[in-house]
């Protein structure tokens, strides 16, 4: 059997708890949630009480009390298992937590002091006080000040945006960093209402809801448990007939051996195990079916930004236009670049420098702030120059209202080169003075050094990923080629998401999608799997199921692994189940007729002691089965990416083979233990 | 060895264009000789006075089924009833009994034809030559109907299956007798015929026997015809008590071999029907490859175990066990034919199981454990599917895929259903069994012992199989025997028909998702494989009672 990791499961996880959760499992009302060791249970209650009974009588009771004491074990084991899975759960929940209450905010008192406190501390309605390089702690309103906000992180649109108190733009979102300036913030939804309230509930003792596929697979070990209680109760008329003595001991012994105890045992387990995985790779799923779905996704759709890109954007190019001179444009650049502390700003002037060496520093009068509305902005000089550079449209219009127009030749120039520029994936701005259009600048999105490989990966997991960006189609189509992504959805808006999910689902794929703005809610409520990065807004982190706590998309093919192996650590161990019943079935009854039929000794083929030490052993090997597997519940059956076939046979022939063989060894082992006692 | 090769081969041979001609006549459009059967179809229709075209819901079409079958076993029963004072009786047969009158209504509508009577001495003309003779092309036709239902659904078009439509119940009865039973029967009878087996209406010959000088009265009637489709419909209830071990249901190599090889031709034809018709050959050719080698097994295990000498003799007699067979036909050809009529769940017999030796005993009781090697015609199709979704629930959980069959997510109802086929059999077969065991005064086993333990189940298994053949021995003739095994084939027929149409019209009715990569292949070696170890799962299961009957018998045989 082959662990994910070698890492021990039991690391840093408290045992007393473990142990004594385990034996707070034994009380019925918990234990019918399992209804195999339900069952099992019962049949431990009976004999102990043939136990007492036969001591009663004076009969030879010590054999009736090993198979009681066998059948605690059993029951034990699986109780065990479950306990060591929630509470390796919690503590990985608790450290999170721990994190979380690690990340300070500065609470703004009155008279115009801070003091650090606890994010998770904050409420609703205390103010909190940031400025230029702090990362927005929480959703709030803007009470006082202004500030330049990088929201790239929410909105995807990495030009950085002004932000101020009473106006149409003073909320602000979680994850934005401040680049300039600083801000009093109303906290409008503190930590508690969403991460935190499901780290919580992890930590807390909640009975768990089955997946609609664990319950699918819970019908079908019913029915062969069903099955099974049937055969063992109507060979009680068949031995009378033949004139056989089965005691109630031997009997549930045998009931027992032939239920599949193991998967029954440690279902429970591999779902919280699996959700705990998620949870270390800091993926925090709100229901254990986020996690399954996750190994069955189809399609998986991409904000551009911050998951393809960076979310940056570089200079990588100039073009003047009309009969511009290079210098004239290279300067204007330069000077309304100089007081722009973006990335973008700042490219630019690195662009210009080795360029122009003798770039003479302008007399700044006015610096324009880039403004959402106007999609601008610029300088104006002491000479009377006004410098503004811009989205080409905005800075058209900017000249329009200026009662400057371009030629039909300088129309025409600008808009080759704009699809020009589109076609290779570059965004085009504009600069411009007072009287003309100087030129074009050409920024570059910078794509992630390891997109590439990621959607690799996810290729051959199965996956199709698709890009969605704001961006016009041209400019899509090359990121989407340089990234090496499926396919793409460009000037994307929340409907046309919602409705490509449709789509795609209609067609009966199952799409995953990763988003963290607000207005991603729709979307990520209709996709099959929503994935929320926490620096997401509250309102999608309530739409999505799982939220990544690290916020890196990058990762996402690890979370398809870890849902991938939870079912195949269902059916894998579901395999074993069965062949090691069968395999146990191949001891017990030659077994049960050695006393009657000495014949039938011939088929006692592993040379076992008596028939009672057979039970027995079977019984023993039975509940170390289920020992032996806590650790492949724990972590899972690795999981390779390779055709369907070769990890089908794979896996049949480990565990289905490796469950017909290993009771034999077992029991051998466990006879010859139990004969030299 | 070689005629067991030739006449699987021949077999294969015939029942693949077979197929083909089924494919078509339930394909939309039209099918081969429409010409001939049209009419012949349109004329009946009009005397039952029913719309062949509309199409039913598939609840109507499985009450219209239930309703049909019910009308047909009430006019069955009242004919057995008073067969005494009917036409047709020229041997002056009196009444049956109420209960095996039911036993035996029940038990021919269901495709098992148990009989707890024997034919020639029993039932008159009329009985057999009509009233079970149509129900023998009834039973037959309605599998190859909820077959076809249920391939509909989950093969064609999709508007219908939205609104749960499934086809014509009337339309699929009648195109199976008419163009596929009726003819087929038909060229048997004559070919029995031809071989010597009795086609009249006349009363018994009076002969004269060698060793005595008394009278013998060998009892004649249409023979043929109900020999023919006894064997061609996966009925087995014979004319004669003993089945096609009388010479003269079964009189030479030539009769035996054709007899042999009806029995497996239509199941095999539908498993070809099933690739044509949905398409997907490669699916059909999972579905054979299970069918046949679990088969192949099943009949080298049984001839391998009739060519040993007696178990009970071995130490006189190094012989072949011939005890119970015919010394004409053989312990090869027996041993196959009692292979065979398991596998499908035809259940007729030319030896008597109840003398093969424990492992042969042990076979054929298994193939109807089993019960989807080839199965009853249709029905044994209907199970298969349902044991192929339970391996695809598994095999998709195998390669981390929530579990889908078709590219239909199986979920919880489904499983819901399917665990229900599954458990019901256990559930009868022990449940009776246990209490038939528990009440040795009401079993009347002939053998105590293993044998008897054996003879128990065996009846039950064969009933819930729709099987019908027997461990003979058993005086099975009493009320307890004939209610018990009644209720039994009615369970084993109609409940699983109704689960898996079920489970499949659930199932289509959901979104699909299209096939990828990722996705579980079901037409490849692998998936054939699961299917054989679910399906060996499910079997073993019975483990305990086949080690309390034919194994422990087997070791206490050789150890003697």
């Amino acid at each position: 059997m082959k662990m994910t990791n070698t890492q021990v499961f039991w690391r840093d996880v408290p045992m007393r708890q473990v142990f004594w959760d385990s034996l707070h499992r034994f009380m019925p009302n918990r234990l019918i949630n399992q209804p195999i060791i339900f069952l099992v249970g019962i049949g431990m209650t009976l004999s102990f009480m043939t136990t007492l009974y036969y001591a009663a009588l004076g009969q030879a009771w010590g054999y009736s009390l090993s198979i009681s004491l066998t059948l605690l074990v059993t029951v034990w084991l699986s109780n065990f298992s479950i306990a060591l899975a929630k509470t390796r759960g919690r503590v990985v929940a608790s450290r999170l937590i721990q994190k979380e209450q690690k990340r300070i905010a500065k609470l703004w008192h009155s008279q115009g002091e801070t003091t650090a406190v606890p994010v998770t501390q904050l409420k609703r309605g205390d103010k909190i006080y940031v400025e230029a390089n702090d990362i927005i702690p929480l959703d709030g309103e803007i009470v006082e000040g202004m500030a330049t906000l990088n929201e790239s992180a929410v909105t995807g649109e990495s030009a950085p945006v002004l932000r101020q108190a009473d106006s149409e733009t003073s909320s602000v979102t979680a994850g934005s960093k401040v680049l300039s300036d600083w801000l009093i913030i109303k906290v409008t939804h503190p930590v508690g209402t969403s991460v935190l309230d499901n780290l919580m509930e992890l930590v807390e003792n909640k009975p768990r809801q089955k997946t609609p596929n664990e319950m699918a697979l819970s019908i079908l070990l019913n029915a062969v448990t069903l099955v099974t209680l049937v055969v063992v109760l109507g060979m009680i008329p068949a031995s009378q007939y033949l004139g056989l003595e089965l005691s109630p001991p031997i009997l549930i012994a045998l009931l027992v051996c032939l239920i599949p105890t193991t998967i029954g045992g440690l279902l429970p387990a591999i779902g919280i195990s699996g959700m705990d995985r998620a949870l270390k790779n800091r993926y925090l799923a709100k229901s254990g079916d986020a996690v399954e779905m996750a190994g069955s996704i189809d399609i998986l759709l991409l904000d551009k930004t911050g998951t393809i890109t960076t979310g940056e954007r570089r200079a990588n190019e100039l073009f003047e236009v009309g009969h511009m001179p290079k210098q004239t444009f290279y300067q204007a650049a330069y000077n309304c670049s100089l007081q722009d502390e973006t990335i973008e700003g700042q490219s630019i002037i690195e662009l210009i420098t080795p360029l122009n060496t003798d770039m003479g520093e302008p007399n700044v009068k006015r610096v324009i702030e880039f403004s959402a509305e106007t999609r601008l902005s610029g300088v104006d000089l002491e000479d009377g120059t006004r410098l503004r550079k811009g989205a080409v449209q905005s800075v058209i219009q900017w000249l329009k209202s200026q009662n400057k127009f371009l030629s039909p030749e300088l129309e025409a120039q600008v808009e080759g080169l704009v699809e020009k520029l589109a076609r290779k994936g570059r965004t085009p701005i504009a600069v411009a003075n007072q009287d003309q259009l100087l030129g074009i600048i050409s920024l570059k999105d910078v794509i992630k050094p390891d997109i590439k490989l990621q959607v690799a990966r996810m290729r051959i997991l199965g996956i199709q990923t698709i890009m969605i960006t704001g961006d016009n189609p041209l400019t899509t189509a090359t990121i989407a080629a340089d990234a090496g992504v499926d396919d793409f959805i460009a000037e994307a808006t929340p409907e046309k998401k919602l409705d490509y999910i449709l789509a795609q689902q209609q067609k009966g794929y199952r799409v995953a999608m990763v988003g963290d703005g607000i207005n991603d809610a729709p979307a990520l409520a209709q996709a099959d799997l929503g994935i929320v990065m926490n620096t997401g807004d509250a309102g999608s982190r309530k739409a999505g199921n799982i939220v990544d706590l690290e916020s890196n998309p990058a990762k996402l093919p690890k979370l398809v692994k870890i849902g991938k192996q939870l079912l195949i650590t269902r059916g894998a161990l579901t395999t074993f189940s069965f062949s090691s019943d069968v395999a146990k079935y191949f001891v017990l009854l030659p077994a049960l007729f050695s006393a009657s039929l000495p014949a039938i000794a011939e088929l006692n083929f592993l040379q076992l002691s008596s028939a009672e030490n057979i039970v027995l052993s079977a019984l023993i090997a039975n509940a170390m089965i289920i020992l032996i597997m806590i650790p492949v519940a724990m972590h899972g059956v690795r999981f390779h990416a390779f055709n369907t076939h070769l990890l089908m046979s794979k896996n049949l022939f480990i565990f289905g083979v490796g469950g017909f063989i290993l009771p034999f060894i077992l029991i051998k082992l466990i006879d010859l233990a139990l004969i030299s006692f | 060895m070689n005629e067991v090769i030739l006449i699987y081969l021949v077999t294969l041979l015939l029942a693949w264009p077979l197929g083909l001609y089924i494919a078509r006549i339930y394909q939309t459009g039209s099918a081969p000789l429409d010409r001939v059967f049209l009419p012949i179809e349109k004329g009946v229709y009009k005397l039952m006075g029913v719309n062949p075209n509309v199409d039913m819901h598939w609840k109507h079409y499985f009450k219209i089924l239930i309703i049909f079958h019910a009308f047909l076993a009430l006019v069955v029963f009242l004919i057995l009833r008073f067969q005494g004072h009917l036409f047709l009786n020229p041997d002056q047969i009196p009444n049956m009994s109420w209960d095996l009158a039911l036993h035996t209504a029940l038990s021919f509508l269901g495709n098992a034809d148990q009989q707890h009577y024997s034919g020639q001495a029993q039932l008159s003309h009329l009985a057999q030559g009509t009233g079970l003779v149509t129900m023998q092309f009834v039973a037959p036709a309605a599998g190859i109907a909820i077959l076809f239902a249920i391939l509909r659904v989950l093969f064609k078009t999709k508007e219908n299956v939205e609104q749960g439509l499934v086809g014509n119940f009337y339309q699929d009865m009648i195109r199976a007798i008419v163009r596929l039973l009726i003819p087929l029967a038909f060229i048997l009878s004559v070919i029995l015929t031809s071989q010597g087996v009795p086609s009249s209406y006349q009363a018994a010959a009076q002969v004269e026997t060698l060793e005595s000088s008394e009278e013998q009265a060998i009892p004649l009637g249409p023979v043929s015809p109900m020999v023919a489709i006894k064997q061609l419909g996966t009925n087995g209830g014979g004319w004669y008590g003993a089945n096609s071990a009388v010479p003269l249901e079964n009189p030479t190599a030539i009769s035996n071999f054709f007899e042999a090889m009806a029995i497996m031709l239509i199941p095999m034809a539908l498993v070809f029907a099933l690739g044509y018709f949905s398409g997907r050959k490669k699916l059909a050719t999972v579905v054979m490859g299970v069918m046949l080698s679990l088969s192949v097994v099943s009949s080298s295990l049984a001839i391998y175990s009739e060519n040993q000498p007696n178990a009970a003799t071995a130490e006189w007699s190094h012989q072949a066990n011939m005890e119970g067979k015919e010394v004409r036909i053989g312990e090869t050809a027996t041993a196959l034919w009692g292979a065979w009529a398991t596998q499908t769940g035809n259940g007729s017999v030319n030896g008597m199981h109840d003398s093969f030796n424990p492992i042969g005993g042990l076979v054929v009781m298994s193939n109807m454990l089993v019960g989807a090697i080839f199965g009853g015609i249709g029905f044994g199709l209907v199970l298969f599917l349902a044991y192929m979704m339970l391996a695809a629930f598994l095999g998709s959980l195998l390669i981390g895929r929530t579990a889908s069959f078709m590219n239909k997510p199986l979920e919880g109802h489904e499983m819901k259903l399917l665990a229900m086929v599954f458990m019901l059999q256990p559930f009868v077969l022990l449940v009776f069994s246990g209490l038939t065991l528990a009440m040795p005064a009401l079993s009347g086993i002939s053998n105590p012992g293993y044998h008897g333990v054996t003879q128990v189940i065996y009846e039950y298994t064969s009933a819930f199989a729709t099987n019908g053949s027997g461990f003979e021995g058993l005086g099975d003739d009493s009320v307890w025997w004939n209610l018990t095994t009644a209720v039994t084939i009615l369970l084993g027929r109609f409940v699983p028909m109704f689960l898996v149409l079920a489970t499949v019209v659930s199932l289509v009715s959901k979104k699909a998702t299209p096939s990828t990569r990722e996705s579980l292949q079901i037409e490849t070696p692998t998936f054939a494989l699961v299917i054989i170890l679910l399906i060996a799962f499910a079997f073993l299961s019975y483990l305990p009672f086949i080690v309390f009957g034919p194994i422990a018998e087997w070791v206490s045989l050789i150890n003697h």
